[in-house]
């Protein structure tokens, strides 16, 4: 037996101790796992952080969200695209040169069919080698924000890919895993050592980065184990197995920051949560009145008048996260003070604006609500659940996985749902093309408006930044008037760190260890 | 018999109950005594829950958030009328508990009952009728019987659930644990009731009540089943035990009851993210409930196979 | 003999079959695997197509036979979710397991065993009625709750032992191990305590039991009117005859403690068939579950069978019963 065979060898290798820790570790954990090495294959948090950190885009975002040259030295607009000066004497991991030609490479993969950039990339539409430390991407009429686009479309040596049979990111009819999924070769600071999927990734720094001196970190090697339970990820950081926990749960952080040698670190986080009201459908699928009740401004307003953003703020997310009247975060082009405060909490109007709405006894609906997506998300509907009853709304909640709740939106197919929004590009575009938009893929509110679905195209083509300022805001106050969404809070970041490692933390909620300094 | 009695008078009902040896070896069994105190007590207390708890912690409206997170009321910061404290969403937890654990109570007995009908139901048959049902019916038993029952429980509740489309998911989540955990229960019912009729059936008296022609279903019904009795009640009780159990199980993977109407198991699961936040009531007193709850039914269970049957193991 | 085994293998391909077939429902009712396969932005066109491609739009018979044909080459096809080899995946996870259920086999039975056979001998001390209580106890607690506990005592309070995943582990080869380093075994040791604990109180119960019934033997009584030292009757012929029932025990306590893995190995974090199963389910990556059930049934259909071999050849009165 196997067993009797290892046994035997036990014995003499318990001598064998752990290595001496000479290099800076820095041990780290969050929920979830990068599923694929991949780095056009999978559009998806935790796959883009970890490729991130061995693979690099031409630009980049520093911890304060500015734009930042990475493969690019310097960039400038013109009339159908934009041409990039890139850093001369990088070479990727085994080697090879970085040149124009991976540029060229990498866009055709990332807008390749099977790549799951191509909604970013597809603002390319097409690659132009100057000469080999120079390219125009050239877009489809002027793009004012086309470096906020590419932060995640990362470069790939495009020798290495044909060798290795992975010209192409891999698709759903392959029938065995390509090289690129476990293996990986690209421009950045850290090296794949070795990768057990769900299990452990370890990255050792690469001694040949361009940036070797240029950046304050010092780390020699990086292992990251995911943990999926919250209290087991807690655990371990309070035990000393982890130096960092980049998601901490809320409740947490008081725990963490009292234990020795812990600490928290917070930053106001660029994601809206809200609830979607679909006011499009003539009757409503989950409830007992008449009709839609959603197609009333009053009902909408009730709504957002029976919830007490403040006691969800103090008691459900523990101080963190600031109650709003907008769907999009301070930080983001469109967010303004005007707009931002949320509608206040007033039980008595909003009875009194059920009532004249011809609900004076409520009626019934299902919320749609994921469980596994925001912070506590789950639990800040529970809480609406609460509040809405004493307005006489009785709410069925529907609690599942995001992997089931996602596509019930995606097809409109929810009467009253809770959804979050980032925005990777800072700008209210991001926000009115998905959401806001007549036909946003993410609008199931059947939220449309004529004048706002014009301010959504005019803005793409608009270089004037004054005069496309001026049309976001015009939207947003529009918006606020029409309320087709209920603004819960925007969300507050907390990482859990050790004493011993300098984090800067990032509103992207990106861990970013160039930085990163241990003591 | 009674003929030699010294007084010409029947025993009374009570006489007659404290001559049973099983009533004898209760009264004289302190373990046993107590056991089947909390469990009645437990039992009472969950059943009259809608009459003792202070709180319906599933009406929504009677929750008020700003009440979240109270400690218990002998600690600083406790509101005597959350004598437990409160959940993250101001729920009472001592209502709380009792509404959960009457679901647990309920889900378990109901398990139970089901997994008890069906075995005993197959085992008179296949000790009665024998033959080839009798092969069939136990080389299924002997099939189920290689799995453990948990890790049956986690699969059929998980395809009960695929069954479901998402929205009714939650609403049938406990009739699928009851027929997931139920389900997994029979083969021992099944088996004990066999080798009982089976030594019944053989009997004179049975023999005699076929020669005259009763049918065969009343035949098992009147004479047989009865007989199989003391053996079937000792394998509910301590299945009752593990079923409460199965049941926390499914619900503390977030695979069983939903956290909106939440038994025992869900409160722990939900509790358990509190945990290290010093919120240690949410976890702890539904923990306690749960452990209490089913060492009592175990410690029935234990007594009652000593006193029913000293040989079965 | 040769009948009996051969009833037996006949019985271990029923199993089998039935198991593949639920196997292959799980393909049709469990959720729509596409929405988890692909982007927030992928259009309906793009679903479509995916449908497709896996084979989804097939006919039920067709889709069967291609699965039976695939399992019975261990070709589960790739995990919905990290695009890799089910079968690969689930042999890179097999050693934690095994590890883990192996080690809390050796803690079940040793200790088990022991105060069994105390608790047997010694049928009226304090310290038996103790343990016996204890074990009442332990009977009566949740793995997940010991689970939790026993992180929160030794890891997070006491700060001795890590509280989950697998570090320390050594790679022999292909085979990943935990019990040639310290920090291994540190790992290891929390989490094979937890799964051994209903096991142990199981065992302890049924060899205590099966003691009483042997010192009441004939067999016994006789021994000691031949005058034989306590300790000989005790352990050379009360002790020998309960081996059959342990041996059973052994069978299924392996049996059970793989099924309990799943929940201990989610408790901890340990990165074995369990907790990937469950990641699995959560994900709804179907073929990672089918290929788990059928994994599973097929080792709890060989322990059976070995058990029942290994009965077979220790107890001769049950071949004469045959």
């Amino acid at each position: 037996m196997q067993f009797t065979k290892l046994l035997a060898v036990s014995v003499a290798a318990l001598t064998v101790a752990s290595p001496a820790l000479a290099e800076n570790v820095l041990r780290w954990t969050s929920q979830g796992d990068a599923l694929t090495m991949d780095p056009h294959s999978q559009n998806e948090g935790p796959t883009i952080a970890m490729n991130g950190q061995i693979y690099e885009s031409l630009v980049t975002r520093d911890a304060s969200l500015v734009l930042q040259p990475e493969l690019a030295e310097s960039w400038e607009a013109g009339a159908d695209g934009w041409t990039f000066k890139l850093r001369q004497g990088v070479k990727f991991h085994d080697g090879a040169d970085f040149t124009a030609e991976d540029v060229v490479f990498s866009f055709e993969r990332a807008n390749h069919e099977a790549s799951d950039f191509k909604e970013q990339a597809k603002n390319v539409t097409g690659v132009e080698v100057i000469d080999d430390y120079t390219v125009k991407l050239t877009t489809d009429g002027p793009n004012p924000i086309l470096p906020n686009q590419l932060t995640s479309i990362y470069m790939m040596d495009k020798g290495w890919a044909e060798s290795n049979n992975v010209v192409a990111p891999q698709d759903f009819k392959a029938k065995e895993e390509t090289f690129a999924v476990r293996n990986a070769n690209g421009t950045g600071p850290f090296t794949l050592v070795s990768r057990a999927p769900d299990e452990m990734t370890v990255l050792a720094a690469n001694p040949n980065w361009w940036g070797k001196g240029m950046f304050p970190g010092n780390i020699d090697k990086i292992e990251y184990r995911p943990i999926t339970n919250a209290a087991t990820r807690v655990a371990a950081l309070l035990s000393g197995e982890v130096d960092f926990v980049l998601d901490p749960p809320l409740q947490d952080l008081k725990r963490i920051e009292g234990a020795d040698g812990l600490n928290v670190k917070t930053v106001a986080q660029i994601r809206s949560i809200f609830f979607g009201m679909d006011q499009g459908v003539d009757k409503l699928r989950t409830s007992d009145a008449e009709g839609n009740p959603f197609k009333d401004a009053k009902v909408r307003q009730a709504f957002n008048l029976a919830i007490d953003k403040e006691a969800i703020r103090r008691v459900v997310m523990e101080g963190l996260s600031f109650p709003t009247g907008m769907i999009t975060p301070p930080g983001v082009l469109g967010n303004t003070p005007a707009n931002d405060p949320s509608y206040g909490f007033d039980t008595a109007k909003a009875k009194a604006l059920l009532a004249e709405a011809g609900y004076p006894d409520g009626f019934s609906i299902r919320l749609d609500c994921p469980n596994n997506r925001y912070n506590n998300d789950e639990k800040i509907c529970q809480a609406a659940v609460a509040m809405l009853a004493k307005i006489g709304v009785k709410v069925n909640l529907d609690a599942i996985p995001k992997a089931q709740h996602f596509p019930k939106i995606q097809k409109r197919e929810s009467d009253f749902y809770m959804l979050g929004w980032g925005v990777p590009t800072l700008d209210s575009h991001y926000v009115f093309s998905y959401l806001l938009d007549g036909e946003g893929s993410w609008n199931a509110t059947g939220y449309n408006n004529a004048r706002v679905n014009e301010i959504t195209k005019a803005i793409t083509t608009e270089i004037d930044i004054d005069k496309r300022t001026a049309m976001i805001d015009e939207a947003w106050t529009q918006v606020k008037t029409d309320m087709p969404y209920v603004p819960i809070h925007h969300q507050v970041l907390a990482w859990g760190i050790a004493d011993n490692v300098d984090i800067q933390i990032a509103a992207d909620d990106a861990f970013r260890p160039r930085f990163t300094v241990m003591k | 018999m009674s003929l030699d009695r010294p007084q010409d008078r029947p025993m009374t009902r009570w006489e007659r109950m404290k001559d049973n040896d099983i009533v004898w070896s209760f009264l004289h069994s302190p373990g046993a005594i107590i056991a089947a105190s909390i469990t009645l007590i437990a039992i009472l207390a969950c059943v009259f829950a809608p009459l003792i708890a202070p709180f319906d912690p599933f009406d929504p409206a009677q929750i008020s958030l700003w009440d979240g997170k109270l400690p218990p009321a002998w600690i600083e910061g406790g509101q005597p009328q959350y004598p437990l404290g409160t959940d993250n969403q101001g729920r009472d937890m001592l209502s709380t508990i009792l509404y959960g654990g009457r679901l647990s109570i309920l889900v378990g007995a109901a398990a139970v009952c089901l997994g008890m009908v069906l075995g005993v139901t197959l085992g008179v048959i296949s000790g009665y009728v024998g033959g080839v049902t009798d092969a069939v019916i136990m080389r299924i038993a002997d099939v189920q019987l290689t799995i453990p029952g948990i890790l049956l429980a986690i699969l059929i509740n998980g395809i009960g659930r695929a069954f479901l489309p998402i929205e009714v998911r939650d609403d049938f989540a406990v009739y699928v644990v009851i027929i997931a955990i139920g389900l997994t229960d029979w083969p021992q019912f099944a088996r004990v009731t066999r080798g009982a009729t089976m030594v019944e059936a053989n009997k004179e008296y049975v023999q005699a009540a076929r020669i005259i022609g009763l049918p065969g279903w009343l035949i098992m019904m009147r004479h047989i089943l009865p007989n199989t009795l003391r053996p079937v009640l000792v394998i509910a009780t301590i299945g009752l035990a593990l079923a409460i159990i199965a049941e926390a199980t499914l619900s503390f993977l977030g695979q069983g009851i939903p956290p909106t109407t939440p038994s025992l198991g869900t409160l722990i699961r939900v509790g358990n993210e509190y945990l290290f936040s010093g919120l240690w009531w949410i976890t702890f007193f539904p923990a306690i409930a749960l452990v209490v709850l089913v060492f009592a039914v175990n410690l029935l269970g234990d007594w009652m196979r000593d006193a029913l049957n000293p040989k079965l193991r | 003999m040769f009948f009996f085994i051969l009833k037996r293998l006949a019985q271990s391909v029923l199993v089998m079959a039935i198991v593949s077939a639920v196997s292959f429902s799980l393909f049709n009712f469990v959720g729509d695997p596409v929405n988890n396969m692909v982007g927030q932005d992928a259009t309906r066109e793009q679903r479509i197509e995916i449908r497709q491609q896996l084979g989804l739009d097939d006919p039920i018979l067709t889709q069967y036979t291609r699965f039976l044909g695939n399992m019975l080459q261990g070709d589960f096809g790739l995990s919905y979710r990290i695009k890799r080899p089910v079968d690969q995946l689930i042999l890179e996870r097999l050693p934690a397991t095994l590890e883990l259920v192996f080690v809390s086999a050796i803690i079940a039975l040793v200790v088990g065993i022991t105060l069994g056979v105390y608790t047997g001998i010694r049928r009226k001390s304090w310290i038996s009625r103790s343990i016996l209580s204890v074990s009442l106890v332990g009977v009566s607690l949740p793995t997940f709750i010991i689970g939790i506990a026993l992180i929160y005592i030794f890891a997070v309070h006491l700060r001795w032992l890590p509280s989950s995943g697998r570090s320390g582990a050594i790679e022999l080869g292909w085979w990943k191990t935990s019990l040639l380093s310290v920090d291994g075994w540190r790992a290891i040791i929390l989490p094979a305590i937890t799964l051994s604990l209903f096991q142990l109180t199981l065992i302890l119960r049924l060899v205590r039991a099966e003691m009483l019934e042997v010192m009441q033997t004939d067999f016994i009584k006789f021994a000691r009117a031949r005058g034989l030292s306590e300790r000989a009757i005790n352990f050379r012929h009360a002790l020998r005859n309960t081996l059959v029932p342990v041996i059973t025990i052994i069978g299924l306590n392996i049996g059970g403690l793989i099924a309990f893995s799943v929940i201990t190995e989610t408790v901890f974090q340990w990165p074995g068939t369990g907790l990937m199963f469950i990641q699995a389910v959560d994900f709804v990556d179907v073929p990672i579950m089918a290929a788990y059930l059928v994994f599973v049934a097929l080792l709890f259909v060989l322990i059976n069978l070995v058990v029942d071999i290994l009965y077979f050849v220790v107890d001769p009165r049950i071949r004469l019963g045959e």
